[in-house]
């Protein structure tokens, strides 16, 4: 059994003496005696590190980890270059809270004002946060902006993430808000039905499909209707297609997930917010700005705390203290490893792998779903999903995700041309 | 220190990807705008990062008594079997993951036997998220009664500030209630606040001044018989786990912070996991998918009509729930009540070696923590609870949370947690006294501590009157 307690049983002994108590049981005398456990925990005994070490080993020996990945959806497999572990495995960014304590917190309020400073030049916005949960609750989060007491209603299309759709409904829910889904149409979002009643639309680029949506368009006519407009964006595509900011988007935010960190079954993942300087202070959480200190040195800290929990309790833009800062500097120091020029080939090869991926599928019978272009992600029809995916697993393929009778396949730069070559045989096989 | 985007050189790059080795395609409408993300060496990186390191206070540096934070040790265990390539190469919407499945399925077991809840969901990233989910199911559960007119929360005005703001983004309007001269919840106050709009009641216990509040079971009768539900904030479980659960307080829903009480790292502000455990009669509004063991293998399977949805993508963060698990597993029946009364005991002996100098609020037993208020000293001499937190910092160590809870005048709130010696207790105690002594001498002085930090006491004022939030360009 370990604990991590330094102090030894005699330690233990002397410090309740000193600070007057009999046992260690003593010290609970305010808890009632009903309430106190009569028994022990019904849990195992604890473990010796050797013997946790090895039930873990033998835990994720279980799951199956597959030499190529087609699969995205939501979740992207991307080459992770070494610096960016070494990194962010350093003890003081791992164990430190948030820097509540700017003077010896230089260091992690600095990597959040470079994080704000490079998804701000992704996303072509003016500022942006220090980060939320994921994606998804980055979407929820930005509807969430948006509120007013006068309109209710918000507007999703209906090519955006299962999940996220799933939390956006969740959070208007509890906030007693309706959720309109647009229906898609080809593949994109048809806008036929917005209106001047709601506060928001949200839409995705590219979207679920992976189909890269006309952002510039959608703007246009959704801020005919008085509505803000935000954009979930993936951030390689940022690199190669315009930007939010260049489409006219107010509210720009994305799973960061792609940006060096690995599957991990979910997460932690990254959501990113960036939004125009209008609607700075409505955004949610942590924002880390440059200041100096008495004598005139650059110095960092935590500010417009105005909006926050701690400060405006019920009042808050929103309840968010904890944020993924952690992955947020992995976000750092990825787009540092990949420099300006690594960025838009890694964008460059995702778009032309998947192109080759799609000519090599629909020559092999699965056809492509929908005409319009695509990013890293693209939609075949399929007869029996099931069955081609369990054929590629024997030979330790992930396929791509079955949505709606077909097959939502992804390649990003990490998929060589002799894996989608191998991949195309299998499935004309 | 420099920027990564003053250390820049155009044209300097990492070597990171082969050429693309199938045609070179690009789309219709490409971004015009200019990409300035930095150019460097990995050399210009790993040494900028290494001294961005240097400027950061973490557990590893020192003694970090962050009130309401439990700062405690993170084991190396736990994040070696957090980085197995069996965990973090496995796509969240794969088959083949019976190992990831029985992480989940057996925390939650474990988690649920702590608290004495029956059901529990990781989807929520943090506690604030957790508070939200579980206000949720408040929710849920008085809608799909008809209950409809239930729309308040209430909260002590002792409660972390994320307890107001969770019960608003639910769409709930808040009572606040003060609490009693002993610090816990006025009895007479919360039946006054209780009614037919009650929808629940949010609560620490122990509560943010460090006292178990011995009316809990009052507490959560009273809001039960006004047909309200009791929520419990699980940021100080590290009191009680092993010795007493929220489930048998009367406590309807939880949310831990597997970020403090069960030893993950906090990364300088996330990635946190904060679960939500509820009794049976809520598991059905629990979002996300629910994990059963049928047919001699785990499951994922769709939760009914009744859940509230979704709070997050997927299955929350997996790899942090893989740390608690991981501490769970190295502490067992034994070491949990273990961890929970040595953070007691450490506290009350650092309480106890402050207490002849300091005022504490708490003059009796304290829990896990206690709170020192400057309220007398700030009045006499102008010396400020963050004029002491400052000259902490140069004793090497993190300083307290300051001015909280906000029903204390000038507080500092101390929590050492199990993780640390009686050495280190003995240190920080030194050092809390000598600084009283300087405070004393020279009140003047303590007003520019700290004196040996990288940078002094940063302008508040102006970052936020002019807010600089990004690097601007010369261009």
């Amino acid at each position: 059994m370990g604990s991590y307690i330094p102090s030894t049983l005699k330690q233990q002994e002397e410090m309740l003496k000193e600070a007057g108590f009999s046992s260690l049981d003593d010290l609970y005398r305010d808890v009632p005696e009903d309430l106190k456990l009569r028994n022990a925990l019904d849990l195992p005994e604890g473990l010796s590190e050797l013997e946790t070490a090895k039930r873990l080993r033998r835990l994720a020996a279980e799951n199956k980890v597959y030499d190529s990945v087609f699969r995205g959806a939501g979740a992207y497999k991307h080459y992770i270059p070494a610096i960016v572990k070494s990194v962010v495995s350093k003890e003081e960014f791992v164990t430190a809270y948030t820097p509540y304590q700017a003077e010896i917190s230089q260091g992690v309020l600095q990597s959040i004002f470079e994080y704000q400073t490079m998804i701000c030049e992704l996303t072509g916005m003016d500022v942006a946060n220090a980060s939320v949960y994921d994606g998804a609750v980055a979407a929820a989060e930005a509807i969430s902006m948006c509120r007013s007491p006068k309109k209710k209603k918000v507007f999703v299309s209906g090519a955006v993430h299962p999940d996220t759709l799933k939390v956006i409904r969740t959070y208007c829910w509890a906030a007693g808000e309706e959720v309109c889904v647009l229906p898609v149409r080809d593949g994109k979002t048809d806008l036929s039905g917005l209106d001047n009643e709601g506060t928001c639309l949200y839409v995705q680029q590219p979207n679920y499909y992976g189909v890269i949506e006309d952002l510039k368009a959608i703007s246009e006519t959704a801020h005919g209707e008085g509505l803000t407009v935000i954009a979930g964006v993936e951030p390689f595509a940022m690199c190669l297609l315009e930007t939010p900011a260049e489409c006219g988007v107010d509210i720009a935010v994305g799973e960061g997930q792609p940006l060096g960190m690995p599957l991990s079954f979910g997460g932690p993942y990254l959501g990113f917010m960036a939004a125009t300087a209008k609607l700075m202070r409505k955004l949610p959480g942590r924002i880390v700005g440059e200041t100096e200190d008495a004598e005139g040195r650059r110095a960092f800290v935590l500010t417009l705390q105005a909006r926050e929990q701690h400060i405006r309790r019920e009042k808050a833009s929103s309840n968010i203290c904890s944020n993924e800062a952690l992955c947020a500097l992995t976000a750092s120091v990825y787009l540092a490893a990949m420099g300006p020029e690594g960025m838009k080939e890694a964008a460059l090869q995702c778009y032309s792998k998947a192109h080759y991926l799609a000519e090599g599928l629909e020559k092999a019978g699965l056809r492509r779903r929908y005409e319009a272009d695509f990013f890293n992600e693209f939609v075949t029809d399929c007869d029996d999903p099931e069955a081609l995916l369990a054929k590629l697993d024997e030979k330790g393929i992930l396929g791509g995700l079955p949505v709606d009778n077909g097959i939502l396949w992804c390649a990003t730069e990490i998929n060589s041309k002799e894996e989608m070559d191998a991949l195309i045989r299998e499935v004309a096989a | 220190m420099k920027t990564l985007f003053e250390r820049s050189v155009a044209g300097r790059h990492c070597s990171i990807l082969p050429a693309c080795d199938v045609p070179l395609k690009t789309p219709d409408h490409v971004r015009t705008a200019p990409l300035r993300l930095p150019e460097l060496s990995e050399t210009d990186i790993s040494r900028h990062y290494t001294e961005l390191a240097k400027q950061t206070f973490g557990v590893n540096d020192g003694f970090y008594p962050l009130g309401s934070c439990t700062m405690k040790y993170n084991p190396k265990i736990n994040e070696e079997a957090a980085s197995l390539a069996g965990f973090t190469e496995v796509h969240p919407s794969q088959d083949h993951v019976q190992g990831c499945l029985e992480v989940l399925a057996t925390a939650e077991k474990y988690l649920c036997e702590i608290t004495g809840m029956n059901a529990m969901t990781f989807q929520p990233a943090a506690g604030a998220h957790g508070e939200l989910t579980g206000l949720m199911l408040i929710k849920r559960y008085h809608e799909l009664r008809g209950d409809s007119a239930r729309n308040k929360i209430i909260v002590p005005d002792s409660a972390h500030g994320t307890n107001p703001a969770s019960s608003a983004m639910c769409g709930f309007t808040v009572v606040n209630i003060p609490s009693a001269e002993d610090g816990c919840v006025d009895l007479d106050k919360l039946r006054e606040a209780c009614g037919e709009d009650t929808a629940g009641l949010m609560l620490t216990n122990p509560n943010t001044l460090g006292i178990f509040d011995k009316h809990i079971r009052e507490i959560t009768d009273i809001v039960h018989e006004a047909g309200g539900l009791c929520y419990y904030d699980g940021a100080n479980l590290n009191a009680v786990m092993g010795i007493a659960r929220p489930g048998d307080m009367g406590f309807d829903c939880i949310h831990l912070n597997l970020h403090k009480s069960f030893s993950t790292p906090h990364g300088g502000g996330g990635p946190g996991s904060g679960p939500v455990g509820c009794k049976s009669f809520l598991e059905a509004y629990l979002p996300g998918e629910k994990i059963v063991f049928a047919d001699g293998r785990y499951q994922l399977a769709e939760r009914g009509e009744e859940s509230i949805g979704a709070v997050r993508s997927f299955h929350g963060n997996f790899l942090v729930v893989v740390k608690a698990f991981t501490y769970l597993l190295t502490l067992g029946r034994e070491g949990v009540p273990k961890v929970a009364q040595n953070a007691v005991l450490n506290a009350n002996y650092l309480k106890h070696l402050l207490e002849g100098t300091y005022e504490v609020t708490n003059k009796g037993v304290c829990m896990h923590e206690f709170v020192l208020t400057l309220e007398r000293e700030k009045k006499e001499t102008g010396v400020s609870a963050m004029d002491i937190a400052k000259a902490l910092q140069d004793y090497g160590m993190h300083p307290p949370t300051m001015y909280f809870p906000l029903n204390v005048h000038e507080a500092l709130m101390v929590e050492p947690t199990e993780t640390e010696s009686k050495e280190t207790l003995d240190a920080a105690a030194a050092a809390f006294l000598d600084i009283y002594e300087k405070a004393k001498a020279d009140p003047e002085a303590m007003h520019h501590t700290p004196l040996h930090s990288p940078i002094g006491r940063p302008d508040e004022v102006k970052a936020a009157r002019h807010p600089v939030l990004r690097y601007h360009f010369d261009d």
